[in-house]
């Protein structure tokens, strides 16, 4: 099964090739991309197949051993993101191809896009799948400069301004990831993190908190955690609504990847917890706060995007495998909802010409459809049981609960008051945009380009989406306990070593 | 192994200089500031590696080589600063030619703030109210 591992960055990097080979050949060029992408799925399916059960998979790349050559390894918590991020950059992937159709430039195909979304889905996956912080790092830089590409597609002026906002920023963090890696390469002389998972143990405590606070900052800006985040609502928001979407589900979340990664294997008794919790606290409260003063329904999506990453956040600085399991199920839940909403959001700018508050109203009798895939994951990111939102939330109260002190009660305050606050903004634009009477300036049946009905494609890539966050909820005992074994599995350390070096344990 | 005091304070001020002018409006300059950080941090890594000959079987003896992994890391890095720093070029490039400058701007939250701000202090004045809130006025209510 090993030889399955380096298959999801291997195909999507080829299939890149590929694509822009076919720039002149647009038929081709999509079919080349979903296949790729199909592919993709199913490989990460069978990875997580096996490593559910089992051992993690690893794979020494080129045939150099452990500790000086580059392990992929795929363990519980890395094939699920794969399963997760692998389904919806196919369903996004779609529904760009919906809309490119729909918008008739079959003639003049951006010839980038299609190249430059593979190389994105590559870097996810390698960053998923990193057995050393450099390839981290490189899993990071590629799907950064795709994200530059699709981010400033077009180049037109707003984009151009917000793009700059976010390749410096990103730029930066990167920056300082990079020189978290010389310092720790000094200090340990490995960057093998199941090595390293020996050695930085034996660092003074002042030096280890050093590392760490590097890391957790590069990682906190790509995640978008409070007080690192004021560089998202306002560069995601500009791009077209594909991008948007994936780049809400999978971006931060790979940020969110590398904090637990490395706080459960570098340093799983790091003194930087109480910071996390902290730091959860603010971007739940700050960020919601943010959404709910927002006029525009894609600002506030992404206010709430940054708000919901407190979530993870929360249960990751508990540091027990409950808390870990509730943080894990919880991205894979927001992966997909928030997916699904920035989905609904280009739906709604193409009904109704704008995603603007005021000038939105009456979508609900205009576009049922589009009311009920709006509505539907709308409930399930602010927690409404039975939806996967409320279970995820759920395990991390219990969790923080659990744990106890004065801390992790603020926090169990503060998510339920994030929850209830996610719950009023997400009905104020259900009020405004689809309930209230249809404002005058709306198409009613029809504008010149905003009324045309909504393209089949597009409507079924965010219908199944929707499906795949409504089934989280069916089958959330079985992901509740796959998750809760990632977590024990993260928490002991020991298997993932063991497989890096080929031990038997 | 012992660190080079030279490299160290090269480290140092290509820092400090990156920072600088990282703080800058102009994108042409934050552009220089990225390259100043991007080469400091390849020294740093430099120097996290042992000191010595071409790490070359037969060439050096084993005691005496240099690591050969911080120089494959760098030129990693090199690589990659390089590919940004041009995406950089080109975007700054092309706000200059849609704008007329290569300002980094203020975002949207900012700017509709700082307009508040300015029509809250003109209500005190009416003369700049007018002036001031004329062009806001004519692109909100428009369609209404």
């Amino acid at each position: 099964m090993t030889w399955l591992v380096p298959l999801p960055v291997i195909m999507p990097l080829l299939g890149a090739a590929v694509t822009l080979l076919l720039r002149r050949r647009p038929v081709l060029q999509r079919a080349v991309s979903v296949l790729v992408l199909s592919a993709t799925l199913v490989v990460a399916v069978l990875l997580l197949a096996s490593t559910a059960t089992g051992a993690p998979l690893t794979v020494a790349v080129g045939g150099w051993a452990a500790p000086l050559g580059i392990v992929l390894v795929a363990d519980r918590l890395a094939a699920l993101m794969l399963v997760v991020s692998a389904a919806v950059t196919l369903c996004v992937l779609v529904y760009s191809i919906g809309q490119g159709m729909a918008d008739g430039d079959d003639a003049v195909p951006v010839a980038v896009y299609h190249p430059a979304y593979l190389i994105l889905t590559a870097g996810v996956t390698n960053a998923f799948l990193a057995g050393d912080l450099f390839n981290l790092y490189v899993g990071f830089e590629i799907l950064l400069a795709a994200s530059y590409v699709l981010i400033t597609i077009g180049a037109t002026r707003s984009r151009i301004r917000t793009g700059t906002t976010y390749v410096v920023v990103s730029l930066l963090s990167s920056l300082i990831f990079l020189t978290a890696i010389g310092l720790i390469y000094a200090a340990t002389g490995t960057l093998n993190l199941a090595q390293l998972a020996g050695r930085l143990d034996a660092l003074p405590d002042s030096l280890q908190l050093g590392l760490q606070s590097m890391l957790l900052l590069a990682f906190g800006i790509k995640a978008a955690v409070f007080p690192l985040s004021a560089w998202l609502p306002d560069s995601y928001p500009t791009a077209i609504a594909p991008v948007t979407a994936v780049f809400a589900g999978l971006l931060t979340k790979v940020g969110v990847y590398a904090i637990i990664r490395t706080q459960t294997l570098l340093f799983p008794d790091g003194p930087a917890g109480g910071v996390l919790l902290v730091a959860a606290l603010l971007t739940m409260i700050v960020g919601i706060l943010g959404a709910v003063a927002q006029s525009d329904i894609k600002r506030l999506l992404s206010f709430t995007l940054v708000s919901h990453i407190g979530y993870m956040l929360f249960g990751i600085g508990l540091a027990s495998s409950a808390g870990l399991s509730g943080a894990i199920f919880y991205v894979v839940h927001h992966i997909v909802v928030q997916t699904t909403l920035f989905l609904a959001a280009g739906l709604i700018e193409r009904r109704g010409g704008t995603t603007t508050l005021d000038r939105l109203g009456g979508l609900a009798r205009l576009a049922p459809v589009l009311g009920v895939l709006f509505f539907v994951p709308a409930l399930n990111l602010a927690g409404i049981p039975p939806f996967s939102g409320f279970l995820g939330k759920l395990g991390l109260l219990q969790a923080g609960v659990d744990a106890g002190g004065t801390l992790a009660w603020v926090l169990v305050a503060g998510s339920v008051v994030t929850s209830l606050l996610t719950l009023y903004a997400i009905g104020r634009v259900w009020n405004l945009a689809f309930w209230r009477t249809p404002h005058a300036s709306m198409p009613a049946d029809g504008g010149a380009r905003a009324g045309r009905a909504l393209p089949r494609m597009m409507v079924g890539a965010t219908l199944a989406l929707v499906v795949l966050g409504t089934g989280l909820t069916v089958v959330s005992g079985p992901l509740f306990d796959l998750t809760s074994r990632a977590a024990t599995e993260l928490r002991e350390r020991q298997p993932y070593v063991h497989a890096v070096f080929g031990e038997v344990p | 192994m012992s660190p080079n005091l030279v490299l160290v304070v090269v480290v140092g001020v290509l820092f400090a200089a990156g920072v600088t002018l990282l703080l800058e409006r102009n994108l042409t300059r934050v552009i220089l500031g990225i390259t100043m950080l991007g080469n400091g941090v390849n020294l740093l890594i430099l120097l996290g590696g042992a000191y010595g000959g071409p790490p070359i079987v037969g060439v050096t003896p084993e005691p005496k080589m240099g690591d050969p992994l911080t120089q494959a890391m760098i030129l990693t890095a090199i690589v990659i600063t390089l590919g940004m720093t041009a995406f950089l070029l080109a975007m700054a490039y092309r706000s200059w030619l849609l704008t007329g400058h290569d300002n980094v701007q203020d975002d949207v939250e900012d700017r509709r703030i700082m307009r508040r701000a300015e029509r809250d202090e003109g209500l005190e004045d009416e003369d700049t109210a007018d002036t001031a809130d004329t062009p806001e006025l004519s692109r909100d209510g428009g369609p209404r």
